[in-house]
């Protein structure tokens, strides 16, 4: 593939999703893309830019842009964030709120496993939060793993990477070779489609985000953009988790890290968007 | 060194795992079934045991009820990895005293995971 070519297609991706496609990263673009190519009957990722160049086709830019997104995940991802949303933000929770709705967001759900760990977790807390009703949202760019998530359905093979075997005998049943969550901990999440480069402001409020492992595709007026919108659907003090490798440090004063929990983020009280213009 | 006995019939498992486990700086012994894996223990009690199900001689799970009566047999962590992979046999396994559960194929990226679950890595 030509630089011109390259540089075409991380537009599309750019434009539509804010992923960034890096020099090293464009490599991807053809493994990714042969598939594609070869369903929409066409010899090449040649043929298939071409044509594209030459007639503006929405679903294909948009294939192309989901053929792109990193869907990597995995139960309890990296622990920590599980052990600090059980230890610290659930009981800060409490003292702040003995009743009513929590609600908890994963910006980008991808399959699955990041708000269903999140809801075996608040299954086996419930009982210390007799007031509280829990509600999680999943949302993700990508429909192919939204509808993913929506089945509940894994392989053998993604039950075993982060998930206790008491939990798979606890919470999935077997159904041919898939191992599937079972109705009351599906029922706890919904998922949607949803785009961060978008006005998403119509979730309504979150007092828990879980935004990990995404903002690192995106480059830095996108990441403040979107982490200034999600501040303001937060109330004062809610709580935001990053990824490993993300910070809130450099793009905007919305949230402060929290001084003895690593990777969580408060809201800034009474911050407002108009002050950090 | 932490030391791991690996017990499998098979001995292209049982060297897929040792690589992986010395990776992980484990310490490898191996047995090819219950009984040999029993008497490796009674010699020196492993800090954990890779436990195939199906094996000549002594099975998997009876090795398991046995080493759990053994002096110190409580100690070792015991981690099932078997091709048998339904509920009824997993939950076999954690009432009989197992403490993680592998089902066939793995990888060392499953292994580890595993290992952190029971918190030895
Ligand atoms: C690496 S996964 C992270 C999954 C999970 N949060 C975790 O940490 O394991 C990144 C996800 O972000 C999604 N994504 C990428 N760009 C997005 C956007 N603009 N809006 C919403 N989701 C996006 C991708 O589809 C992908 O599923």
């Amino acid at each position: 593939m030509n630089k011109d070519d390259i540089e075409y297609l991380a537009k599309i991706v750019y434009d539509r999703s804010g992923i960034v496609l890096t020099q090293e990263k464009a490599y991807l673009l053809e493994s990714r893309l042969a598939p594609i190519a070869r369903k929409e009957g066409f010899n090449s990722i040649d043929d298939l830019v071409s044509t594209l160049r030459g007639r503006a086709d929405e679903k294909m830019a948009w294939q192309i842009t989901d053929a792109m997104t990193t869907n990597e995940t995995f139960f309890f991802r990296d622990k920590t964030p599980f052990d600090n949303l059980k230890n610290h933000v659930l009981p800060e929770l409490k003292a702040r709120k003995s009743a009513g709705k929590v609600r908890i967001w994963c910006a980008a759900s991808s399959t699955g496993q990041e708000p269903y760990s999140i809801a075996m977790l608040l299954n086996e807390e419930a009982s210390k939060y007799p007031g509280l009703s829990f509600e999680i949202t999943g949302t993700d760019i990508s429909n192919r793993v939204v509808e993913k998530a929506k089945s509940g359905l894994y392989s053998q093979f993604e039950v075993q990477r982060g998930l206790p075997v008491t939990s798979l005998v606890k919470y999935f049943d077997k159904v041919d070779d898939m191992w599937q969550l079972k109705p009351n901990i599906r029922s706890q999440v919904t998922f949607k489609q949803g785009n961060l480069q978008d006005d998403f402001t119509s979730l309504g409020k979150f007092d828990i985000i879980f935004c990990r492992n995404v903002l690192i595709y995106f480059d830095q007026p996108t990441k403040a953009k979107i982490l200034e919108r999600m501040a303001t659907m937060m109330p004062d003090n809610g709580y935001l988790f990053l990824g490993a490798a993300e910070t809130v440090m450099g793009l905007t004063d919305a949230f402060n890290s929290s001084r003895e929990v690593r990777g969580v983020y408060t809201r800034q009280a009474g911050w407002t968007r108009a002050k950090a213009a | 060194m932490r030391s791991c006995l690996v017990v499998d019939d098979s001995r292209v498992i049982r060297k897929v795992a040792r690589r992986i486990l010395e990776d992980l700086e484990f310490k490898i012994e191996e047995a090819a079934d219950g009984m040999e894996a029993l008497t490796a223990c009674r010699g020196q009690m492993p800090d954990m045991v890779l436990l195939d199900w199906n094996m000549p001689v002594m099975n998997g799970l009876d090795f398991l009820k046995a080493l759990r009566q053994e002096p110190g047999g409580d100690k070792p962590v015991v981690i099932f990895c078997t091709t048998e992979n339904d509920l009824d046999h997993i939950t076999q396994a954690l009432e009989n005293g197992a403490n993680e559960y592998i089902m066939k194929p793995f990888d060392g990226d499953i292994i580890e995971a595993k290992l952190a679950e029971v918190g030895l890595v």
